[in-house]
């Protein structure tokens, strides 16, 4: 029971982030029409974004080490905690919750700047040029990143009252036997807020609407007047940054390193497809889906009568659904149907 | 645009197979000719050719072969290790392992097509892969990679006598006594290399490959017109998986050696962009592509900063800091980076590749005084 609990969780969290980029991956297919290979990219780019604001916070001076009075030693200070002493160092241990002022404006940016400079000029062609221009693309945008911040995993703690683990056994009552991170309940609960942000921004704005009428037959709304290629350019910009904050969220849980893009990138694919291509709801239960089945199937009970199914089981289900429901759990008729 | 009749067909046969056997000679300028390099010109050209088979011919995009290709690497070692040092074996083993596999994959993923058919592929390729690296590991020695061992069985060379004495170390791979390393090995891919090509010829100018023709310019209508066309893509996909596992096979010819990081997607993804750089579904362009790739990949990769700076050393010192600090993020270490933006940029100004870019140019020479034509066509490729 303990270990079932903890492996909810641990399927929650993971389910967290593939449905994070797969409801950003659907978004721009449903409304731009267009395979975006390079969205895993965008994850990463967003987890370096963080990296970027630790770095920028932890510029550091050399001053001299007070505590060793027998020679000189210099050690680095932050000039924060030299300009604000506590408060200062308090900043520095929340860089991780900072970085998201610093990733918004920049995976805006990034994405607008994509889907202008490049990604508009696919709209006509076909899927398979649309996945190899953004496959490049990522390729690109990973190696400036490996280029600027080195190819080995960049450690980034937590806030430290979030670096030890909550007692949720004692909590529901099953003992103290069940512990789990405090970042990662953290996480979840931040995935959880961003696709409900995501999906009220859709129902209840007057955007969202446009967006959504848009998405069913966007020749209409054009002939009401409506800039739709617009809006939609801002959808793309609002799906990089849910991706990029995605990114920046997970890196106490896994430190980033250049390639972790690719290898959500497969993975969310997969979950995008499972859920139904276009389907916004398909493509957020998908990921909770998979990403719980993920970490049962990696539990020892499991593994011992499958060895092996932990590391296939995603792609497993993906070709099952896909062979019995073709439009996946939830996809809309007419959609990626030539 | 040259027509393809049979004679020129021979002429174009004729010459390929001329052009590939003195590679050796005409490629000596450029400092590309090398043993290892040459090998790599061949093998990365038949598993072009043969991607080009399918993506060229029927449209579909794999973004899985890099999985045949490593099946293809595995079952040759393993033919090495149990049955004998003979090539022979090695590939005829390591083709039809991964037709066999390709006919699997092929069977499921191709129930589907467009990008639901890519998707299916990569995580037919993804599975492969990580089966390789954990529950395989008796099979494929995971991280270690699979090698060859002095106490390897080799049931023929021992049946026969042709093993070498024991204690003399292992013995290297040999066609009939010839041993493949160095230029006999890369003769022995050109060779496979041009019979690929000339095969892939046959393919392309058949009623079958005229039908798989077909099948990418409108699979509806030919579904309407009452015909299966999954027999031809299934078809299509093996042959395809078969050319990928014979340049599999043949990685382990010339050296003896398959890890799992073969099977990676990434390699997938090398091998679209060798046919895209090349001209998807031109005959010529997966061998060209193929081609520069591995050789920028091979010249770029071995400049470092202070390389750089004597190329640039004509430069003042400042400008020169500058300019070997920019160039330097796309060689050396930064070679995918170029990569990368290559694949975009091809994709964007030439979708049909160099072979596309050729044609341009020839047109722009030949037919100056010829009226242009009024209606411009998009440049299909494979049509």
């Amino acid at each position: 029971m303990d270990a079932l609990v903890l492996q909810l969780l641990n399927g929650l969290d993971k389910g967290g982030a593939y449905a994070l980029i797969a409801l950003g991956l659907t978004l721009i297919f449903g409304t731009l029409g267009v395979v975006n290979f390079a969205h895993g990219a965008l994850f990463m780019l967003g987890a370096f974004c963080a990296v970027a604001m630790k770095q920028l916070l932890t510029l550091s001076k050399l001053v001299k080490d007070e505590s060793i009075t027998f020679f000189d030693a210099f050690k680095e200070e932050p000039y924060l905690k030299i300009w604000f002493g506590d408060t200062g160092a308090i900043i520095i241990d929340y860089a991780v919750p900072i970085s998201i002022l610093l990733a918004i404006p920049v995976m805006l940016l990034i994405g607008l700047a994509l889907e202008r400079g490049l990604i508009r000029f696919f709209y006509k062609r076909t899927h398979a040029e649309q996945i190899l221009v953004t496959f490049g693309m990522a390729i690109v945008l990973q190696e400036i990143v490996k280029a600027m911040f080195g190819a080995n995993p960049v450690p980034m703690p937590p806030p430290e009252i979030f670096a030890g683990s909550a007692d949720i056994g004692s909590f529901l009552g099953l003992g103290n036997s069940v512990v789990y991170p405090w970042w990662r309940l953290v996480y979840l609960g931040f995935a959880g807020i961003v696709i409900a942000g995501v999906f009220s921004f859709l129902q209840f704005t007057t955007f969202g609407m446009v967006v959504r009428a848009g998405m069913q037959d966007r020749e209409t709304v054009g002939l009401l007047g409506i800039d739709i290629e617009r809006r939609f350019t801002i959808v793309f910009g609002l799906a990089a940054v849910v991706s990029g904050l995605a990114g920046v969220m997970y890196t106490p849980i896994v430190p980033p390193d250049y390639h972790m893009g690719m290898d959500f990138l497969v993975l969310s694919f997969v979950v995008v497809v499972v859920g139904g291509m276009g389907s916004l709801t398909g493509a957020v239960a998908a990921g909770f889906l998979l990403g719980i089945l993920q970490s049962f199937a990696s539990m020892n009970e499991i593994t011992s009568i499958l060895p092996g199914i932990d590391q296939i089981i995603i792609f497993l289900v993906a070709v099952v659904i896909l062979l019995v429901r073709p439009r996946g759990l939830m996809g809309r008729k007419g959609v990626m149907e030539s | 645009m040259i027509t393809a009749t049979p004679r020129n067909d021979l002429l174009l046969m004729v010459f390929f197979a001329i052009a590939i056997l003195t590679m050796p000679i005409w490629l000596s300028p450029i400092g590309a000719a090398y043993p290892d390099l040459l090998q790599r010109f061949a093998i990365y050209g038949i598993f072009a050719i043969g991607f080009n088979l399918l993506f060229g011919l029927t449209g579909y995009l794999s973004f899985g072969h890099a999985a045949f290709l490593g099946v293809g690497s595995y079952t040759a070692v393993w033919s090495f290790k149990l049955l004998s040092m003979s090539v022979v074996p090695a590939v005829l083993f390591g083709v039809i392992t991964s037709g066999l596999f390709a006919v699997v994959i092929g069977y499921i993923s191709l129930r589907r097509s467009g990008i639901y058919f890519s998707i299916l592929t990569l995580a037919f390729a993804q599975m492969s892969y990580n089966l390789a690296y954990s529950v395989l590991t008796p099979i494929t020695n995971g991280e270690t990679g699979l090698q060859l061992a002095q106490e390897d069985p080799r049931v023929f060379d021992n049946l026969f006598g042709t093993a070498m004495e024991s204690g003399s170390g292992i013995p290297p791979t040999n066609l009939f006594g010839l041993e493949m390393s160095g230029y006999s090995g890369f003769y022995f891919c050109a060779v496979l290399m041009i019979i690929g090509f000339y095969i892939s010829m046959r393919i392309t100018r058949s009623p079958f490959g005229m039908m798989l023709k077909a099948v990418k310019s409108n699979q509806n209508r030919m579904s309407y017109t009452g015909l299966n066309t999954r027999p031809y893509t299934l078809a299509a996909f093996v042959i395809s998986g078969m050319y990928a596992g014979l340049a599999g096979s043949l990685l382990a010819v010339t050296d003896p050696l398959a890890g799992a990081e073969r099977m990676q997607w990434t390699a997938s993804g090398e091998v679209v962009l060798m046919t895209i750089l090349g001209g998807v579904g031109t005959l010529m362009g997966p061998v060209i592509g193929a081609g520069v790739i591995k050789y920028f990949e091979n010249i770029f990769s071995a400049f470092n900063d202070d390389a750089l700076h004597e190329i640039f050393s004509f430069l003042p010192d400042v400008l020169q800091d500058g300019v070997v600090a920019v160039v330097g993020l796309f060689v050396g270490e930064g070679w995918h980076l170029t990569l990368g933006a290559l694949f975009v940029i091809v994709v964007v100004f030439l979708p049909g590749g160099i072979m596309e870019g050729i044609g341009r140019l020839s047109r722009v020479f030949s037919q100056k005084k010829t009226i242009e034509p009024t209606v411009k066509t998009r440049a299909q490729p494979g049509e």
